[in-house]
């Protein structure tokens, strides 16, 4: 009972995470590297040794040199970069009008019961519905111009963020507010100096999620309405056979996804690097 | 010099039935140490978080140098069980959080932060990561924090409860230390009995269910060490050895009649 402790677990350990996983992250990078190149080694296989037609599947070469002219020369009225310039731009400013207005939100939510009562009902019943559902209303109210894309994917992108950034609130640590209140912090100060930095975890996570479920309905949305953009190339490259062009657009578009997935984590390790410390 | 007071302050959870702390009166002012001791479920955590404000008593009334006590406040410092530090800042950010938010210029607050900081001789972590740091570390961290914004009393709530017996025991002689140089009272909280004979200047006996004060006892243990003997052999001497037996003794027999009744 009193102090003859047996000295427990000596002091915790000073990080030495990222080195021990650094060692073992190469070996699985490879594994997936290895993985890529077979895939590709098939697909040139496959088509060079003509056991499916050019038509259904382009040999890689064939795919490359497309990529050329379409960088060149543009598909259908717009050059490479005008498609994907418009598809970027898109949820470019569909992600900024969510970023701006899902983060306000998830904290009201999270930090007021009133805010809670409001959204909770309107975000949960809106985000299970897939985007393409109510995409056909989304056009009659603002037609088939620029604003019904954005819109489609600001709401795709919205509830995500939303819902995260509400949860990264409501578990905010109690001691650390606890700590800021004896130091004199009033409400707007706990908001911003330790709610709005213990949440940020979680509200990027909501990005990571938004973007990708964004990114889908953006280019579901431009294979339905639209004359510029990467899924409008797809779409009427596919209406004309333009095999070539169609598996090009799949791969630029997964590629782009892919690069937004690994930028969103360097900015996730840059911002938060506590995240995931033991602390 | 500060003056904490207690009067009669009883609190109640919301349902509960029956109080988490009846009756209690204590007084903590300049040179004092007080130390409230009790086994889990008599109420100590609660009578620390009556006190830093979190949570206002049913009855009675709490006040410091005759204001009342009401929310949590800035002229009540707390150093908590686990650190509660700021992952995002450093510790430096850590320590001066108290004085930025109080709108106190950058370079006034770091000179306050770097200075706290030597006082709990960590003065070269200042730019550190509060994930580098070990736990001793930290709750040292936590008290330079509070003792930063320059609190009239410092309220500790098991601050080395989490800590291993070696750290620990050089916690407390800095806390000693610290208690004589900043001249701050200080109301500590703990269940650990050596603890709490050797820092005391008056040690609050606390029994459950409700929680009360059973005995108060004055000691000088912690006032020896100040003066400069030497930390272990004010351990193993006869008296002291004495009052922690004493202690013991107490709190067993009151779990005793307890379970009888």
């Amino acid at each position: 009972m009193s102090s003859i402790d047996i000295p427990a677990a000596s002091e915790p350990t000073v990080q030495s995470a990222p080195a021990a996983s650094g060692a073992r992250l190469l070996p699985t990078r490879w594994i997936s590297a290895l993985t890529l190149a077979s895939l590709v080694l098939t697909w040139w296989l496959v088509t060079a040794a003509g056991w499916v037609e050019p038509l259904f599947l382009p040999s890689p070469a064939d795919i490359t040199a497309k990529a050329w002219v379409l960088l060149t020369q543009g598909y259908m009225d717009a050059s490479l970069w005008q498609h994907l310039g418009a598809s970027l731009g898109r949820i470019g400013t569909a992600l900024l009008a969510a970023v701006f207005t899902a983060i306000p939100i998830g904290i009201a939510i999270g930090y007021s019961r009133v805010a809670r009562g409001i959204f909770d009902p309107l975000i949960e019943f809106y985000r299970p519905i897939p985007p393409l559902a109510y995409l056909p209303l989304i056009v009659i109210w603002c037609g088939i111009g620029e604003l019904s894309k954005v819109l489609l994917i600001y709401l795709a992108i919205f509830a995500p963020i939303a819902i995260a950034t509400a949860t990264g609130v409501r578990t905010t640590d109690p001691a650390k507010l606890r700590a800021a209140q004896s130091l004199g912090a009033t409400r707007a100060q706990l908001i911003r100096h330790v709610i709005l930095p213990s949440a940020l975890p979680d509200i990027l996570t909501g990005i990571r999620i938004g973007l990708g479920v964004g990114w889908s309905t953006l280019v579901a949305a431009e294979l339905i309405a639209a004359t510029s953009g990467l899924g409008f190339m797809v779409q009427s490259a596919a209406q004309f056979l333009v095999t070539d062009v169609v598996v090009l657009g799949i791969l630029l578009i997964a590629l782009i996804a892919f690069a937004l997935e690994m930028s969103l984590r360097a900015l996730q390790r840059r911002l938060v690097p506590w995240h995931g410390q033991s602390h | 010099m500060a003056l904490l007071e207690l009067e009669r302050i009883s609190a109640q959870y919301p349902g509960a039935a029956s109080p988490v702390l009846a009756d209690i009166t204590l007084s903590v002012g300049p040179r004092q140490l007080l130390v409230a001791l009790g086994p889990s479920g008599s109420g100590k955590t609660s009578l620390l978080n009556l006190i830093a404000g979190f949570v206002s008593p049913s009855a009675g009334r709490i006040t410091l140098d005759g204001v009342p006590v009401q929310g949590p406040g800035a002229e009540r410092g707390v150093v908590f069980q686990d650190d509660a530090l700021l992952p995002w800042q450093n510790v430096l950010g850590n320590v001066a959080f108290g004085l930025e938010l109080a709108g106190v210029p950058r370079a006034a607050r770091e000179a306050r932060a770097r200075e706290m900081l030597a006082l709990v001789d960590l003065a070269e972590f200042a730019e550190r990561r509060i994930w580098q740091l070990s736990g001793g570390q930290k709750q040292r961290v936590g008290l330079a924090r509070a003792l930063a914004a320059d609190p009239g009393v410092l309220l500790m709530d098991e601050p080395f409860g989490a800590l291993d017996a070696f750290t620990r025991e050089h916690m407390q002689t800095l806390l000693l230390d610290i208690w004589q140089r900043a001249d701050k009272p200080v109301f500590l909280i703990t269940h650990d009995i050596e603890e709490a004979v050797f820092l005391a200047t008056e040690l609050v006996l606390l029994a459950p269910s409700p929680g009360r004060i059973v005995e108060r006892l004055q000691l000088d243990f912690g006032q020896r060490y100040a003066n400069g003997e030497p930390a272990r052999a004010i351990k193993s001497d006869p008296r002291f050895i004495e009052a922690r037996e004493h202690v013991l003794a107490r709190i067993f027999s009151h779990r005793q009649s307890q379970e009888r009744a």
